[in-house]
């Protein structure tokens, strides 16, 4: 295989998602207005310390960004039609699925990197490590984005179906990931179901690094969500490569 | 030299085979047809060909690159027009172009150049910066023949390019891949229009059933029907089917305004036309003889039923 043929389809592919994709509708509600209007449901009128919650909020505002273009794109193709030509140019179904990750991930670590820089700057709140921030961003973003994209991988034409999976699987995942309640102050059996939730790891080294009580090793909630995300692309792939032996 | 090789090709959809077992050889620069019914296989063959699909046996060999090995390096040399493959219709023309040239790894000036180009040539020029979803049918089209043909590949797959088109929009894609046919380039067709792979093709591929039926140059094919001929009559009214049975006459068909005979004995024929002219007070307003057409040769062996 051509290498350099599949870098550049991966790239190719993400530039066209980000043109196409990130003026839809969808993407700003799902993506930015419903996480903040549930942080602000939250947050507003209660006397919580702003310092201890902003990891959480940012968590939830990179994993609502980063997994609300994947879900859309395979279902927006196939409704358009142009899924099928795309498989026809120098692509395979694993540059289709890292282009369409790389793209919802740029798009939530330009969100997720505004949020923290207004948090910074306007909430004074402190950062003890920018490099760990970054690291999770990157891996954050890359892994919800991943989920995104497995969500879409078994639909159909019609986006509004997906929408309604992806509804069933991303709102559990904030309630029981230590956004609302921090995971130190969480008692078991609750606890347990966290750790099952990717993003438990995410608020967790967001919480380190912007001074808050965390529960595991920054390397391993690094580790955890790299795992995830490599799980979700694989699961992705397949999927959409046994779906492309039956006809699309 | 072979352009592109297809041996022993296999599909199956469950319990159907789509495809069983089909096999041809393309020559570099040849015009070559996919021809059959609904449901024959030909877009499954294509889809095969063009890498969308995945085949179950059989090898496929592009410009001699393996498609099943090297998927990136054979579709690099393809330009397709899938049967449901249509452009962005959230980008311009001219964007669509430029997406399309990125994919095939055009530089920047190279992509833009023939962008232009070809947006002239397909009559498009005063719209490349409309969004394609603003555009007709036809335009849409056009569009899709210009995003195959950017890169100019050596090897061009159409699946029914010009199904439901206008005849503006129709005879500018023709001209078009007959250009590039012209510069060398092999291009695979896959229509129901008889006429128009008659009039294309060098040869063609008669698919039904998941299998080749027949392959072969469009002259060479209605040899093999030659055992009949047509005979195309018009009256100055209109005319029962009863009328024109007769023992000569294997089927007759309306054709517009006219009435298509089949008949394996033409002498015959025409003096039963000519003895019912008398008897009803008709006028013959024409009258042609022909061999059989492709279409003869198609019906005859894909038992198409009438």
């Amino acid at each position: 295989m051509s290498y350099s043929i599949f870098v550049r389809g991966v790239w190719v592919t993400a530039q066209k998602d980000m043109r196409i994709y990130y003026r839809k509708a969808p993407i700003f509600i799902f993506g930015l207005i419903l996480p903040t209007f549930l942080f602000f449901a939250f947050f507003v009128g209660r006397e919580l310390d702003v310092n201890v919650y902003f990891p959480g909020f940012l968590a939830m505002a990179l994993f609502f960004t980063s997994s609300s273009v994947g879900p859309l794109i395979v279902p927006w193709e196939k409704q358009a039609g142009t899924f099928e030509r795309l498989l026809s140019y120098p692509v395979s179904i694993t540059t289709i699925v890292l282009g369409d990750v790389i793209a919802g991930a740029l798009f939530g670590l330009l969100i997720s990197a505004i949020i923290g820089t207004v948090g910074v700057l306007l909430l004074g709140l402190t950062v003890e490590s920018v490099l760990l921030i970054f690291c999770a961003f990157l891996l954050g973003n890359l892994c919800f984005s991943s989920l995104g994209v497995l969500l879409s991988a078994p639909a159909g034409r019609v986006p509004a179906n997906i929408m309604m999976l992806a509804a069933l699987v991303r709102f559990p995942l904030i309630f029981v990931s230590g956004i609302f309640i921090p995971i130190s102050e969480m008692t078991s059996p609750g606890v347990y179901v966290t750790y099952l939730s990717p993003l438990t790891y995410l608020v967790d080294v967001l919480n380190q690094a912007m001074g808050q009580t965390s529960v595991f090793a920054w390397y391993l909630d690094l580790g955890v969500l790299a795992g995830f995300m490599l799980a979700f692309i694989f699961a992705a792939t397949e999927i959409l490569r046994r779906k492309s032996l039956k006809g699309l | 030299m072979r352009s592109v090789s297809v041996e022993g090709l296999k599909k199956s959809f469950g319990d159907l085979k789509a495809v069983d077992g089909v096999s041809f050889q393309v020559e570099k620069g040849e015009f070559f047809g996919l021809l059959g019914p609904n449901g024959a296989g030909k877009t499954t063959t294509i889809r095969m060909i063009t890498g969308v699909l995945r085949q179950d046996e059989g090898v496929i060999e592009v410009e001699g690159i393996d498609l099943r090995r090297f998927p990136l390096e054979a579709k690099q040399r393809m330009g397709v027009i899938p049967e449901v493959g249509n452009v962005y219709p959230d980008l311009s023309a001219m964007e669509n172009l430029d997406l399309v040239g990125k994919f095939y790894g055009m530089p920047k000036g190279r992509r833009r150049e023939r962008a232009e180009s070809l947006l002239v040539d397909l009559g498009l020029q005063e719209r490349k910066d409309d969004y394609v979803r603003k555009f007709s049918k036809g335009m849409k089209q056009r569009v899709s023949i210009a995003c195959a043909m950017i890169h100019e590949p050596p090897v061009l797959l159409l699946d029914e390019p010009t199904e439901g088109l206008d005849v503006m929009s129709r005879r500018l894609i023709v001209d078009k891949v007959k250009e590039m046919n012209g510069r060398g380039t092999t291009v695979i067709l896959t229509t129901h229009n008889i006429e128009e792979a008659n009039r294309l093709c060098q040869r063609v591929c008669i698919v039904n059933k998941g299998r080749i039926v027949a392959i072969d140059s469009p002259e060479r094919l209605r040899k093999t029907a030659e055992r009949t001929q047509t005979i195309e009559v018009a009256f100055d009214r209109a005319v029962d089917i009863g009328l024109l049975e007769c023992d000569a006459v294997l089927r007759a068909e309306p054709c517009g305004d006219k009435w298509r005979l089949i008949t394996h004995d033409p002498d015959m024929a025409i003096e039963h036309l000519v003895m019912i002219k008398r008897r009803e007070g008709l006028r013959i307003i024409s009258l042609a003889t022909s061999g059989p057409s492709l279409e003869d040769v198609f019906v005859k062996l894909c038992e198409v039923p009438r």
